[in-house]
């Protein structure tokens, strides 16, 4: 039996109630959108109450050991019976709640294992293979394919068929990164010489937000990674319009948008399939317009941000690699014009 | 030879206890306030130097939280948000934590044992004078605008050379340099101290709690800090002469660093736990009028909490691609040593319970430990399966988590010792009712702190962002979070003013204001420059509560210099007599060159050699040996065979 819609309210926090849409963007470990979330979130559950039990039975016996104590002052002669004979009674009370720590802390134990073994159980057959790459401040996202041909690259925004298993391999260009990605699984650490994975499955359509958990520089607070969840058509859609190249522009503005792309200093960073700009030390931009975000979520996808963002990337993410970019207005509309055609 | 009396006899004769005095006491004037080497000045300035830091680190704490206050804030930058969460668990880790514990080890452990000092007083005040110019060189570094800004973790590759070129890392690495040189003299100081200087009968059966939680946590410190002074000489070599210990690139290994990082790391949580306890088990048997339930259980649990500390380090690495049957065994040994713990603070509640309650401050501390580190404890538990660690690690949960750890089971269990001990310090009480407004507002305030950081890491909110988009919706708990921070100033400022007024006007506190049992309550408040006239023997775990024995002191040690009494490790019997050194400039000025040899390899690895020379010259002088003492002491000794022929 295939396990879907897991959405849970975990205990005690009250949250957006699953299946409406959401004002704020899903980043939350409140609510499993995932069935690796769900098991994490059940784990949560259960060692949220055993532990609120604990911590109410030792507080409660702290405030009644002193509520009941008879008061005293420093010339209060100590009592030093104890030092006579043993006091057994207490002894063995102590023994007794130390063993029932003990227990609590077994089943705690057993929990984990049990989690841990489900989680490692996800049915991996037809599984999306992505390979993840961690940069300073961005996304790499490389989709897999036994096909060569069929590989396709993109950046700060995964497409996943709902209720198929994610398979992502996890690599760093330069320090440390984790992807985090709460709703759909707990983190995973992206280290330099290193390979890592994670394997998820969202069961629910939407767009979960993520955000690098390891510091990783100047802007580690400016490193989000979207994830679409959309039923496997629409998936398979959105996959096969990735691996096309480029389309060729269509108006003359866009036409020497293109050339001035070629010719300027974006080429020496970023890949346009197609008209021949091939480094891939920034993102892949070839469906560029197809992303709702630019600067690793930071900015919403529209032409003023993406002019600004193209004029002066120092000042909206100081510290970022991409340089200032000098340019006419003329040249700018040209460019703009040109990067909106790359859906 | 030293002569058990037989008879009480605890006072010196008028002139020789001036002579005493007068031999422990440290010279007057400039030159010698540098010559210092009582334990109880060096001691009081390591407290107070660390009290500076612990304030400092809050002020940038404070900065942070109105970053954070609310979402999209300009307060700061993100490059000067990097540099003050880095300063600030920097500070707190390294210039507070650790070395508060052990400044006030070296005050009480000496009156807890009945001994005249510590052992190897001119290092003691050396570990103290690098200590203090680490910490200079890096708030130095902070205000130059080049503090580290790699976290107080200072991961690799973040921190290479060629993700952080300037010099902010480095200083970074040198201050552990110094601060930890400062911890291993302290330990060897301190381990020494309680092993061969306690006053005869007083075995290990019968030392205080306190001086085992000491004990137990110079030996950590012995253990676990050459891992990361190992790390961070790695990291300056990779960074200064192009060694490839951590570049994958070159076959080394980023996740070398963590593992040493956190072999030291891990321990560290427990080093700045333990001690606390030992306050603890102090306060809670002098305020419930009793000795603590079950001595040898605390003990036991104080040795087994140190040890399987070690066992835990991969804890904070759960997210790394470690196998997961590894991962397990660490899940297993962070959630066994809630055990130990457990037995402490079940002994405590049943020593309130069956117990006489005199309410005072020290004890509300103690008390909001129960609350605040339990409830840091249980999420501690939370943290340590891997499953649910790979949700809540590097997000506010986890700040959240630690800071209800190192604050209820360190911060708030020391400002009930320091209400507890400060009239031994100063002679004078604190004030009693700005003391609870002192509790009141720090427990309050913290809870408002960092209660709600748990719910922000569980929304998502990761550790070490300058900022936050407005969507995410943080913004009403941390502005909640920021509102508290601001409480625990107010509570630490009410502290200060307390310290200050209480110094001079605070009610006369006498020898043992509150009726407890430990040997230091025995002498005068403030302890005379030898803390003891006559050097106590020992009877019982707690001499001032139980019937005094006999012999009840030793004489016969020398008043016009100072020699002390050296016992054997388990039993305390009498071993032999030690002359200690006297007050000396050597410590200062060796502590100086050792400095500019740190802080000149920051800029050149020849700094090592070059600046080798004024350290030696200053070594050399130190340890050169005066002709007329060594005369002296030679013309003391006492042959085997004359004590033989006497007996």
């Amino acid at each position: 039996m295939r396990f879907r819609a897991v959405s849970i309210p975990i205990l005690g926090i009250t949250g957006t109630a699953p299946g409406t849409s959401p004002a704020a963007p899903l980043q939350d470990a409140l609510h499993a959108y995932g069935i690796q979330a769900w098991h994490i979130g059940r784990l949560w559950n259960f060692t949220l109450a055993l532990c609120a039990l604990v911590f109410a039975a030792i507080v409660v016996a702290c405030l009644f050991a002193v509520w009941r104590a008879p008061r005293a002052d420093a010339a209060t002669p100590p009592d030093l019976r104890s030092l006579a004979q043993p006091e057994r009674r207490i002894h063995r009370t102590v023994a007794w709640a130390v063993g029932l720590a003990t227990v609590g802390l077994l089943v705690l134990l057993a929990a984990d294992v049990f989690t841990a073994r489900a989680l490692g159980r996800l049915p991996l057959q037809d599984a999306v293979n992505i390979e993840l790459t961690g940069h300073q401040f961005w996304w790499e996202a490389r989709y897999l394919d036994p096909d060569s041909k069929r590989q396709f690259v993109t950046a700060n925004e995964l497409h996943i068929p709902v209720g198929r298993p994610v398979i992502v391999t996890l690599r760093s260009k330069d320090v440390i990164h984790t992807l985090w990605v709460p709703n759909l699984h707990g983190k995973r650490d992206m280290i330099p010489g290193r390979t890592a994975t994670l394997q998820f499955r969202a069961d629910q359509p939407g767009t979960y937000r993520g955000q690098c958990a390891e510091f990783c520089g100047l802007e580690h607070a400016m490193m989000a990674l979207l994830v679409e969840a959309e039923p496997n058509a629409q998936y398979e859609a959105w996959a096969e319009g990735q691996r096309r190249r480029a389309p060729e522009p269509a108006t003359d503005a866009a036409r020497r948008g293109r050339d001035l792309f070629l010719s300027k200093s974006c080429v020496r960073c970023h890949t346009i399939n197609g008209i021949g700009a091939t480094s891939a030390l920034g993102p892949d931009l070839t469906h560029l317009a197809s992303r709702t975000t630019l600067a690793a979520g930071m900015l919403p996808n529209d032409s003023s941000h993406l002019a600004s963002w193209i004029l002066d990337p120092q000042t909206l993410k100081p510290g970022v690699y991409m340089p200032v970019n000098r340019m006419r207005p003329d040249e700018l509309h040209d460019l703009l014009a040109y990067l909106e055609t790359l859906k | 030879m030293s002569v058990v009396e037989s008879r009480a006899q605890a006072c010196l004769k008028p002139e020789d206890a001036a002579l005493l005095e007068q031999t422990w006491s440290d010279p007057p004037g400039v030159r010698g306030w540098f010559s210092a080497i009582n334990h109880k000045t060096i001691s009081l300035r390591f407290m107070i130097t660390t009290f500076v830091f612990f304030v400092l680190g809050g002020l940038l704490a404070l900065a942070i939280r109105l970053q954070l206050a609310g979402p999209d804030g300009k307060v700061v930058g993100a490059d000067m948000y990097n540099q003050l969460f880095t300063m600030h668990g920097s500070t707190m880790m390294f210039l507070f934590a650790v070395p508060v514990m052990q400044a006030v080890a070296t005050y009480l452990v000496p009156l807890m044992i009945g001994a005249r000092s510590v052992a190897f007083p001119r290092m003691n005040a050396f570990a103290y004078w690098i200590f203090t110019l680490g910490g200079m060189m890096l708030f130095i570094a902070f205000f130059l605008n080049v503090g580290p800004d790699a976290g107080w973790f200072a991961y690799v590759p973040l921190s290479s050379l060629q993700y952080s070129p300037t010099k902010r890392v480095d200083i970074w690495a040198q201050m552990i340099t110094f601060t930890e040189m400062a911890g291993l003299m302290e330990a060897i100081v301190l381990i020494t101290t309680i092993l061969k200087m306690r006053a005869p009968g007083m075995t290990l059966n019968r030392m205080p709690l306190f001086v085992w939680t000491i004990l137990a946590t110079s030996f950590m410190v012995l253990f676990s800090m050459p891992a990361v002074m190992l790390a961070s000489t790695a990291l300056i070599t990779d960074r200064l002469v192009n060694t490839q210990f951590f570049n994958p690139l070159k076959g080394g290994d980023a996740l070398l660093w963590q593992h040493l990082f956190w072999f030291f790391g891990h321990p560290e949580v427990y080093m700045i736990f333990i001690p606390p306890l030992g306050m603890i088990s102090s306060i809670v048997a002098t305020f419930s009028r009793r000795p603590v339930v079950g001595y040898a259980a605390m003990v036991l649990a104080v040795i087994a909490t140190a040890f399987f500390a070690f066992g835990l380090w991969v804890h904070h690495m759960f997210a790394t691609n470690l196998p997961e049957l590894g991962k397990t065994f660490f899940t297993a040994a962070s959630l066994m040593i809630a055990i130990p713990t457990a037995i402490q603070i079940f002994c405590w509640i049943a020593t309130l319970w069956t117990g006489r309650i005199h309410l005072r401050t020290p004890l509300l501390f103690v008390l909001a430990f129960f609350f605040i580190l339990v409830a840091g404890g249980l999420t501690g538990l939370m943290l340590a399966s891997v499953s649910l660690d790979t949700q809540l690690h590097d997000t506010h949960f986890v700040v959240a988590h630690l800071h209800y750890v190192l604050m209820g089971g360190a911060v708030f269990p020391l400002f009930g010792a320091f209400y507890y001990w400060f009239p031994k310090f100063t002679g004078r009480l604190l004030n009693e009712s700005l003391g609870r407004w002192n509790f009141w507002l720090f427990f309050i305030g913290f809870n408002l702190t960092f209660f709600p950081m748990h719910v922000l890491g569980l929304q998502g909110m990761p550790r070490r962002v300058y900022t936050y988009p407005a969507a995410m919706e943080w913004g009403g708990l941390n502005l909640a979070a920021t509102v508290g921070a601001f409480t625990i100033a107010v509570s630490v400022l009410l502290f200060i003013i307390n310290v200050l007024r209480s110094r001079r006007h605070g009610e006369p506190a006498g020898a043992d204001p509150w009726g407890a049992g430990t040997l230091e309550w025995s002498v005068p408040s403030p302890p005379p420059a030898a803390n003891y006239e006559m050097v106590p023997v020992v009877h019982a775990r707690d001499p001032l509560w139980e019937a005094p024995g006999l012999p009840s002191h030793v004489s016969g040690l020398a008043n016009d210099y100072r020699e002390i009494l050296v016992t054997s490790v388990a039993d305390a019997r009498l071993d032999h007599r030690l002359w200690l050194p006297s007050s000396s400039l050597a410590p200062f000025v060796t502590a100086l060159a050792t400095s500019v040899l740190f802080v000149g390899s920051i800029f050149t690895p020849w700094a090592v050699v070059w600046a080798a020379i004024p350290v030696a010259i200053g070594a050399t002088w130190w340890f050169w040996p005066k002709k007329d003492i060594v005369e002296q002491r030679t013309g003391s000794e006492v042959s085997p065979y004359d004590v033989e022929a006497e007996s």
